[in-house]
């Protein structure tokens, strides 16, 4: 399948959902409303999440989809993802520039000029807000700490394929702590994800994996990301068979994040972090792909297991 | 160009000990070079001696030690692949 071909299948698929009322346009790729039956799956499926996760006894956590921005100059994403932020910006000026901007935007012309940046940026991942969380704390238990979140998350990467969404929902299991306990997490996860995402009757396939970093600093990043083997995806087939779509990733950032925000195990080393990340719209979109838009109509033990 | 890329080291690969004790075939990860420190590191060498790692180059194994590093500065400055 060439890259046409591909492109014409999002779209395709793209429009069967938004014909079958599964997805609202709203006249920007990527950028869509949910009906009650998709919802329905994506609320099923957190509680699918939650029926594996649930007893480990995770802090749960569950923050806006928006950054204290000094948080998200600290964490470093412009040095890797300068593309993919989204910043919020308002209307900073007296009445004098007010006029200019109900004229400009009357005029249709640049209206932003005079939008100064908040202190709120878009969450780009739903890890983000933890880490500084945590960070704050002091040095972690003995134990480590594993935190429950989610939230929905923006990147700025319009796209027509339905699973590339500009605003989309990510939950998250994230463990802090030793390198041992923070690599043990990330193997169990690899393990429970196949096995869960298999219990849904998907084709699936994991599979290393590289963030989308940025330029060739990014290229650098990404080799070696993928050398250490530090990314995992469970990949499903959605809209192209050759290139199928990461569902859940499972990421091990190091001591990366323990770096940056000074996070320290109970026996004083920088702590490692890893997260297991579950992409709901795009785990949704694979379930409407393989078992059809009237999910009355899915094989029943695949209704079992996220209806009961 | 040895201690050129000692001085680069020094300077930008944010190591855990001191550059200069470091001989040419020690592993720069168990010394601690991060896979941020090592893009810190290949911008830095960029700059030293004016090339530009193609992309073929940028991972890990073209900067695992100062002799690796050196082997593939010489390539470029000589103005073919390394």
């Amino acid at each position: 399948m060439n890259m046409v071909d591909i492109t014409a299948a999002q779209a395709a698929y793209r429009d069967e959902l938004v014909d079958a009322g599964l997805l609202i346009p709203t006249g920007v790729d990527g950028l869509y409303g949910r009906s009650g039956v998709f919802e329905d799956v994506v609320e099923r499926f957190d509680a699918l999440v939650t029926r594996w996760g649930g007893r480990d006894g995770a802090e749960v956590m569950r923050f806006p989809p928006a950054l204290n921005r000094q948080y998200f100059e600290e964490s470093e994403y412009l040095k890797s993802f300068p593309h993919l932020a989204g910043t919020i910006h308002s209307f900073g000026g007296d009445e004098k520039a007010h006029r200019t901007l109900l004229r400009r935007l009357e005029e249709g012309q640049d209206w932003t000029e005079d939008q100064v940046a908040t202190d709120v940026v878009m969450t780009p991942a739903a890890c983000y807000p933890v880490y500084p969380t945590i960070a704050r704390r002091g040095p972690l238990p003995g134990e480590g700490k594993l935190i429950d979140v989610f939230s929905y998350c923006f990147r700025h990467e319009p796209s027509i394929d339905p699973a590339r969404m500009q605003l989309f929902r990510m939950r998250e299991y994230i463990r802090i702590g030793t390198p041992d306990q923070v690599v043990e997490f990330r193997e169990l996860w690899l393990e429970r994800g196949r096995a869960m995402m298999g219990s849904l009757e998907v084709p699936l396939d994991v599979d290393v994996a590289n963030d989308p970093f940025f330029g060739r600093a990014g290229a650098m990043l990404s080799s070696s990301q993928r050398e250490q083997k530090l990314k995992f995806e469970l990949l499903i087939p959605i809209t192209s068979s050759e290139k199928p779509t990461a569902c859940l990733s499972f990421n091990y950032h190091q001591d990366h994040f323990g770096h940056l925000w000074d996070i320290h195990s109970a026996d004083g080393d920088v702590a490692h972090t890893a997260c297991v990340g579950f992409g709901m719209e795009r785990v949704a979109l694979a379930l409407f792909r393989h078992h059809g838009f009237d999910t009355a109509l899915w094989p029943g033990s695949v209704r079992k297991v996220l209806w009961g | 160009m040895i201690a050129g890329i000692r001085s680069v080291l020094a300077e930008c690969g944010g190591l855990a000990v001191d550059a200069e004790t470091l001989a040419i075939n020690d592993d720069l990860y168990a010394a601690g070079l991060t896979s941020h420190g090592c893009v810190g590191l290949m911008l830095g060498l960029e700059e030293e001696f004016d090339v530009e790692f193609p992309e073929k180059l940028l991972n890990r194994r073209t900067f695992e030690s100062i002799a690796a590093i050196r082997d593939a500065v010489r390539g470029l400055v000589d103005g073919g692949e390394a």
